[in-house]
């Protein structure tokens, strides 16, 4: 085993015992921290693969920004106290299902496909040809999703006007 | 790897010192801003204050409230101090030299995606606030922490949004190609309103004082660190310094050429590029009075962004048509 599979598999028990905690955790700040250390641990494994551009975007996208948002959100409502919910025990049946179901159809993906079984060549890919990747072969998708964002974003903008502001644009006065 | 161990702990020490006189440097310009003397006691002409704060910050005691969460009240400080840190990782503070038939690059890491790790950590940094604020549970505290991390991530935009036109003008992420790409002029001659973006930005990241909404003492008492004492205290300050100085790098890398510069040694060119932000950051800090938060917000999202957006297209637009 080199350095970098001890690695891997360092981060590979990091990022599933932080999920794990994640999902366990009563205490919702406390799960939001394990979730970006999870994340954080993700990015990690991103720059061992060859992809440092991909796991500064998971850094700056998901542990940055996304769960800086659930914080505030968290902080804002104080609901960090969690009364009069379900035991666990009680969600057992329900997880434990649909969690086998994916793991046993990511074994047969993994088993059935022959290749997997051939370590992939060493590969690095730079911000440049991620960059160009994205933009000349699924230009569309990107487009999409962004037209997507920007939808999304002007119906937050309405929805978030106060009732003057409504009845200034809508001309009710 | 030894080269690496020299280089880092070059870094660390030349830093820290610098953390410990930028605080003494602060306090006698404040002085003399308003018309005072500063700390003159210790030492000659004050220059052993520092270290005498620190003996007494260390020897305090450290008080963790009853209501806290103690695990995340205690950790949060070092986020606070470690984020900025390894900012400097990627900062280049020469040429690559040859030493006894070796290449040595004058920088701890090169990494090809440097400008997006610089944004990740500045991203990262929050987080102590935000979690120091809460875990002391109190109403200062968690209000300080919400204020600094609605500032922060509002101004996190701007600041990542201004660095977009240089990127495109060095044609890489890399710290090391950015100052590189700088040989001939420093990139503030062509790229003025992304600088000054940058700067207003950084002052906003740093929570310095026209910004320092989420510490208004008259308001919030000390904001997120109101519950905090001793050492850990004493963590967030040197996190803020740490901070100022890594943001006066960035400034250096990113618009002012690096370590480039006639007949002085390279890393004396950086440092002194580097102390300009902290010099404009003080100065600030004893001229203008604070904002009002609405005003902060309106002034980042409405003027800062959009300015930050149409300097992006513009400066694509120029540089497309002086390629073509």
């Amino acid at each position: 085993m080199n350095a970098y599979s001890a690695i891997f598999y360092l981060l590979a028990v990091i990022i599933t015992v932080a999920t794990a905690l994640t999902i366990t955790s009563r205490n919702l700040v406390y799960a939001v921290v394990y979730l970006i250390i999870s994340f954080l641990g993700t990015a990690l494994l991103f720059y061992l693969l060859g992809a440092p551009m991909l796991a500064a975007l998971e850094a700056i996208i998901y542990a940055g920004a996304i769960m800086v948002l659930f914080l505030i959100i968290i902080m804002l409502m104080q609901i960090d106290k969690q009364e009069g919910v379900a035991s666990l025990f009680n969600q057992c049946f329900f997880v434990i299902a649909v969690a086998g179901t994916a793991f046993s159809l990511v074994l047969l993906l993994l088993y059935g496909n022959s290749g997997s079984f051939f370590p992939l060549q060493a590969a690095m890919a730079t911000p440049g040809q991620f960059g160009a990747f994205i933009f000349q072969k699924y230009w569309l998708a990107v487009e999409v999703v962004s037209f997507l964002l920007l939808v999304a974003l002007v119906g937050a903008l309405y929805l978030s006007r106060t009732n003057s502001e409504k009845s200034a644009y809508g001309g009710k006065r | 790897m030894i080269t690496l161990l020299i280089k880092l702990a070059s870094l660390l020490a030349v830093v820290l010192l610098l953390t410990a006189y930028l605080v003494l440097i602060e306090r006698k310009l404040l002085g003399r801003f308003q018309l005072r003397y500063g700390p003159n006691r210790a030492g000659f002409h004050g220059l052993l204050q520092s270290f005498a704060d620190g003996i007494k910050l260390l020897l305090k005691e450290d008080i963790v409230p009853a209501g806290a969460d103690r695990f995340i009240f205690i950790y949060a400080p070092a986020i606070v101090a470690i984020v900025p840190l390894l900012l400097l990782a990627v900062i280049p503070f020469g040429d690559t030299s040859i030493l006894m038939g070796k290449e040595i690059p004058m920088v701890i890491a090169n990494l090809n995606v440097g400008v997006l790790y610089v944004l990740a950590l500045s991203s990262l940094g929050v987080y102590g606030v935000i979690l120091g604020g809460w875990a002391a549970n109190s109403k200062y505290s968690l209000l300080g922490a919400i204020r600094a991390t609605a500032q922060m991530i509002s101004y996190e935009l701007a600041l990542g949004l201004s660095l977009v036109p240089v990127v495109m003008l060095a044609h890489s992420f890399s710290m090391v190609d950015i100052v590189n790409a700088q040989a001939r002029y420093p990139f503030i001659l062509v790229q003025p309103v992304a600088f000054i973006i940058f700067i207003i930005s950084a002052m906003a990241e740093a929570k310095r004082l026209p910004f320092d909404l989420p510490e208004a003492e008259n308001e919030l008492m000390a904001g997120f660190h109101t519950e905090y004492s001793g050492m850990r205290f004493a963590l967030f300050f040197l996190g803020e310094y740490i901070n100022m100085i890594a943001l006066g790098a960035l400034v250096a890398v990113f618009f002012l050429g690096g370590w480039r510069g006639p007949l002085l040694p390279p890393v004396i060119w950086l440092l002194l590029k580097i102390l300009l932000v902290p010099f404009l950051l003080i100065w600030t800090r004893a001229t203008l009075p604070r904002l009002r938060y609405d005003q902060l917000m309106h002034f980042g999202w409405k003027f800062l962004v959009p300015v930050a957006l149409l300097n992006i297209v513009f400066s694509g637009g120029i540089i497309l048509w002086m390629g073509s």
